[in-house]
C-alpha cells in the first residue's frame, strides 16, 4: 500500500490469505488506489503481474508453498524480462504429504529463478523490506521476493510502526522501471532470440551483473532507509560474535529464538555468537566468508533440506568459504521442517553438540 | 465493404512465416483494422517466430511475448497497467495458436473471460502443434494424421468446440473467421474493437506444412473449409445470440479433404461419416441462429456499450 502499487493479482492459499484479504479490503474501501485482480491460479497471478509491470506500473502479489511452485515458470519469465515485481511468499512446507506449516523449501527451491530473495524475522521487518524491495528491484530491474514464515508471522499479531506515506513516497520517488511497453516507441519484448545464440548468453550475463549489483544497491537502500526511518537490517546481521567459540547462523524467525538463547548462554559465561542471513539471493558470499573466517566453529540451522545434499544455507556457506585459507568447521543442522518447533533447548543442544565435536560427523545433523 | 479505419500495414514484409501461412495473413488483416494504438500479447506459438527474432520484430506495434499457458492472464495485466496510465483506449490483442488456447492456455483464458477482461483474444487455429512440428492438439479434426497420430492411430477425438466454450462464458462477443474471407474477418475485428469486455475470435488458419497441401492453395483451403460448412463463419453475442455471417456454398466435404495429405488414409465410409457430422453441426448452428425470442435489441446495445457485465 505504501509503495502505491497499481495492480495486485492474487490467488488464495493458506497461510498467505490474510495478506490478500487485507489488500482486497484496502482496494475495496479506497485506501489503496489499485486494481485487485482475482485470478484463477497462481500461474496466472504471476503472468498478470508480468503483463502489468511490463507497462510500467508497480505490481504486487503474495503466495505460499504450492502456489509459489505453480508460479515457477513465471518466476523465470519475470526475472528474464527484467521486471521489478515484488512478491511476498509466506514460507510453508511442500507436499506430499500435505502440511500447511512452515519451512523454507518452497522459496529455496526457487533460488535459481533469478529473483532477489530477502528473508525476514518479524512483521516490522516484512513491512520495511517490502518498501526497500521496490527501490532495489526497480534500480536493478529484477524481481524481488520477500520471505516470511507461515503462521509464526502470517497469523500472529505484532505491533508494527506504519511508515509515513510522505516519507515512503520520497524514498521511492527516484526509482523508475527501465523496460516498459511504449506505445510511441514500439518494441518487442521477450520474443525469441534463438537464431542469435550469443544474444541469449548476453541477456543472462547482464542479468547476473544486475544480481551482483543488487548487493550494493540493497546496502545503499538499507542505509538510506535508516536515515529516513531509523531502522536498518543489512544483508547480514551479527549479534554478540566477539570471541565466540561457536557462531550460530540462522534465517527467519528462528533468529529471534537463537538471539535469546545466545543472551542466556552469554549470561552463564558461554561465548556464543549469532549471524542472521537476510539476503539469500544474491548470496552475500564474500561478506559471510569474511565474517566467519576468524572463528573455529560455526553451526548453521536450516529450516529446509535439499534432498540428497543437506541444509541449503549450510551448503551455500560452505561454498562461500571454500576459497578461504582459514575456515571454520561447519556443522549443518536441519531443524524445524514442517513447522516443528525450534526451541531454545533444541538450539542449546545444537550448540553443545558443536562444542563437543571436533568436526561435523555428517553433512546433515538432524535436530529434533 | 468500406472501412473507416486506415488500411496501413502493421506487419512488416520479411516476417518469418512459412510460405502459404494463413496466420501471418490473419494478423496482418487484424492489425489493419486495430491500427497503431495496439499492444500485442503473443503466446508461445508460430507467431513467436513470425513476430521476428531478436533484435528484429515484424510488428509495428509493441508486443510482449507470453508464457504458453497464461497469455490471457498476461493480457489482463497489460490491460490494467495501460488503464492505470490513462491508456484505456489502447487495444490489447492476444495472438495465440490452438495449442495455447484449446489446451494448455484454456485455464487462464477461461479465468480472464469469466472476469470479462477487456481484450481481443485471437486464436489462429491450424489444428495442431505446428510450431513444434505438427503434433495433434485438441483442435485436430477426427481422422487427421499428424506426427503423434500416425497411420493406424489417426486422431480419434472430435475437435473441441472452442467457440461454444467461449460462448458458454457469456462473453460479449465471440466469432469465427478466416483470412480467406478478409471482409468478414475485418468487419468482425472492427465490431469487436467497439465492444468493451472480452472478445474472442476463432480463426481457421490452414497450414500447408502440417496439412500437406501446395502453398498456392493457401486461400483456397480456407474458402473450401467455409464453403463445405466444416468451418462456418458466425458470431455469438453474449453467449446466446447467434448470427451466421456468410452463407456457405455447400460444397461436399470430400472436396476439402482430398486436397490435404493429412486425410489421405480415410476411406469412403469415413469421409461420409465426416460429411454427416458436418451436416449435423450445421443443423445445430442454424437452429441456434433462429433463437431470437429471449433477446431484445437493448440487450445487444448494452453489450456493445459494455454495460452487460458492469464494465
Amino acid at each position: 500500500m505504501l509503495a502505491r502499487v497499481k495492480v495486485i493479482a492474487a490467488y488464495p492459499i493458506t497461510p498467505q490469505t490474510t495478506i490478500v484479504e487485507e489488500l482486497s479490503k484496502f482496494c475495496a474501501d479506497g485506501r489503496l488506489d489499485a486494481d485487485f485482480v482475482k485470478v484463477e491460479s497462481e500461474h496466472s497471478a504471476m503472468a498478470c503481474c508480468i503483463g502489468a509491470t511490463a507497462t510500467g506500473v508497480r505490481t504486487f502479489t503474495a503466495t505460499s508453498s504450492h502456489g509459489l511452485l505453480y508460479m515457477h515458470e513465471g518466476l523465470h519469465w519475470a526475472a528474464g524480462a527484467r521486471l521489478p515485481i515484488v512478491m511476498a511468499n509466506v514460507n510453508r512446507s511442500v507436499g506430499a504429504p500435505w502440511s500447511i506449516r512452515c519451512d523454507q523449501n518452497d522459496s529455496l527451491s526457487q533460488r535459481d529463478t533469478g529473483w532477489i530473495q530477502l528473508y525476514c524475522e518479524d512483521n516490522q521487518e516484512v513491512m520495511d523490506t517490502i518498501v526497500q524491495a521496490y527501490k532495489v528491484a526497480e534500480r536493478v530491474s529484477l524481481p524481488c521476493m520477500i520471505l516470511l514464515e507461515g503462521f509464526s508471522l502470517s497469523h500472529t499479531t505484532d505491533i508494527v510502526e506504519i511508515l509515513d506515506q510522505e516519507l515512503v513516497d520520497r524514498y521511492l520517488a527516484d526509482s523508475q522501471p527501465e523496460n516498459r511497453l511504449d506505445l510511441e516507441d514500439p518494441h518487442s519484448f521477450c520474443g525469441t532470440c534463438s537464431p542469435v545464440p550469443n544474444a541469449y548468453f548476453n541477456f543472462r550475463y547482464h542479468q547476473q551483473k544486475a544480481m551482483e549489483e543488487a548487493k550494493a544497491v540493497f546496502k545503499a537502500a538499507d542505509e538510506e532507509f535508516h536515515q529516513v526511518f531509523g531502522r536498518r537490517y543489512g544483508p547480514l546481521e551479527t549479534y554478540r560474535c566477539e570471541e565466540a567459540e561457536v557462531v550460530l547462523v540462522t534465517s527467519g524467525t528462528i533468529t529471534s529464538t537463537a538471539r535469546d538463547t545466545v543472551d542466556d548462554l552469554r549470561k552463564s559465561g558461554q561465548r556464543i555468537g549469532l549471524i542472521k542471513i537476510k539476503m539469500f539471493r544474491p548470496f552475500p558470499s564474500d561478506e559471510i566468508a569474511a565474517l566467519l573466517a576468524p572463528y573455529e566453529k560455526v553451526a548453521v540451522i536450516d529450516r529446509n533440506l535439499s534432498s540428497g545434499q543437506g541444509g541449503i544455507f549450510a551448503a551455500e556457506i560452505k561454498a562461500a568459504l571454500y576459497n578461504r585459507k582459514k575456515r571454520p568447521a561447519l556443522f549443518g543442522f536441519v531443524a524445524g521442517l514442517g513447522g516443528m518447533d525450534v526451541t531454545p533447548s533444541l538450539i542449546e543442544d545444537m550448540i553443545r553438540f558443536t562444542l563437543e565435536n571436533e568436526s561435523p560427523p555428517a553433512d546433515i545433523l538432524w535436530a529434533a | 465493404m468500406n472501412f473507416s479505419t486506415p488500411q496501413e500495414d502493421y506487419v512488416y514484409p520479411g516476417h518469418q512465416a512459412c510460405p502459404g501461412c494463413n496466420a501471418a495473413l490473419a494478423v496482418r488483416f487484424i492489425l489493419q483494422v486495430l491500427g497503431r494504438n495496439t499492444v500485442a500479447v503473443i503466446s508461445a506459438c508460430c507467431w513467436t517466430n513470425i513476430g521476428g527474432a531478436y533484435p528484429n520484430t515484424s510488428l509495428k506495434v509493441s508486443s510482449l511475448h507470453s508464457l504458453f499457458a497464461a497469455s490471457a492472464a498476461m493480457a489482463t495485466g497489460v490491460r490494467l497497467g495501460l488503464k492505470r496510465q490513462g491508456k484505456g483506449e489502447t487495444n490489447v490483442l492476444v495472438i495465440a495458436g490452438d495449442g495455447g488456447t484449446f489446451d494448455i492456455g484454456l485455464q487462464s483464458l477461461s479465468g480472464a473471460v469469466e472476469r470479462n477482461e477487456d481484450f481481443l483474444y485471437v486464436c489462429y487455429d491450424n489444428e495442431g502443434y505446428m510450431n513444434t512440428g505438427n503434433q495433434r492438439s485438441s483442435a485436430t479434426p477426427w481422422g487427421a494424421a499428424t506426427t503423434t497420430t500416425a497411420a493406424g492411430n489417426l486422431e480419434a477425438s472430435i475437435k473441441k468446440n472452442i467457440l461454444e466454450i467461449m460462448a458458454a462464458h457469456r462473453i460479449p462477443y465471440a466469432a469465427t473467421a478466416c483470412a480467406a474471407f478478409p471482409d468478414d474477418l475485418k468487419s468482425k475485428v472492427e465490431k469487436a474493437s467497439r465492444i468493451k469486455g472480452s472478445k474472442f475470435l476463432h480463426i481457421l488458419s490452414p497450414c500447408p506444412v502440417g496439412w500437406g497441401y501446395p502453398t498456392e492453395y493457401m486461400v483456397k483451403m480456407g474458402r473450401l473449409a467455409v464453403d463445405s460448412k466444416v468451418f462456418p463463419l458466425y458470431e455469438v453475442y453474449d453467449g446466446f445470440q447467434y448470427n451466421i455471417t456468410l452463407e456457405p456454398k455447400g460444397n461436399p466435404v470430400r472436396e476439402y479433404l482430398k486436397l490435404q495429405n493429412r486425410f489421405r488414409y480415410l476411406n469412403d465410409d469415413e469421409v461420409e461419416w465426416i460429411q454427416k457430422n458436418v451436416d449435423k453441426e450445421w443443423g445445430i448452428l442454424t437452429e441456434r441462429a433462429k433463437i431470437r425470442k429471449y433477446i431484445k435489441d437493448q440487450d445487444i446495445n448494452d453489450s456493445v456499450e459494455g454495460k452487460y457485465k458492469g464494465i
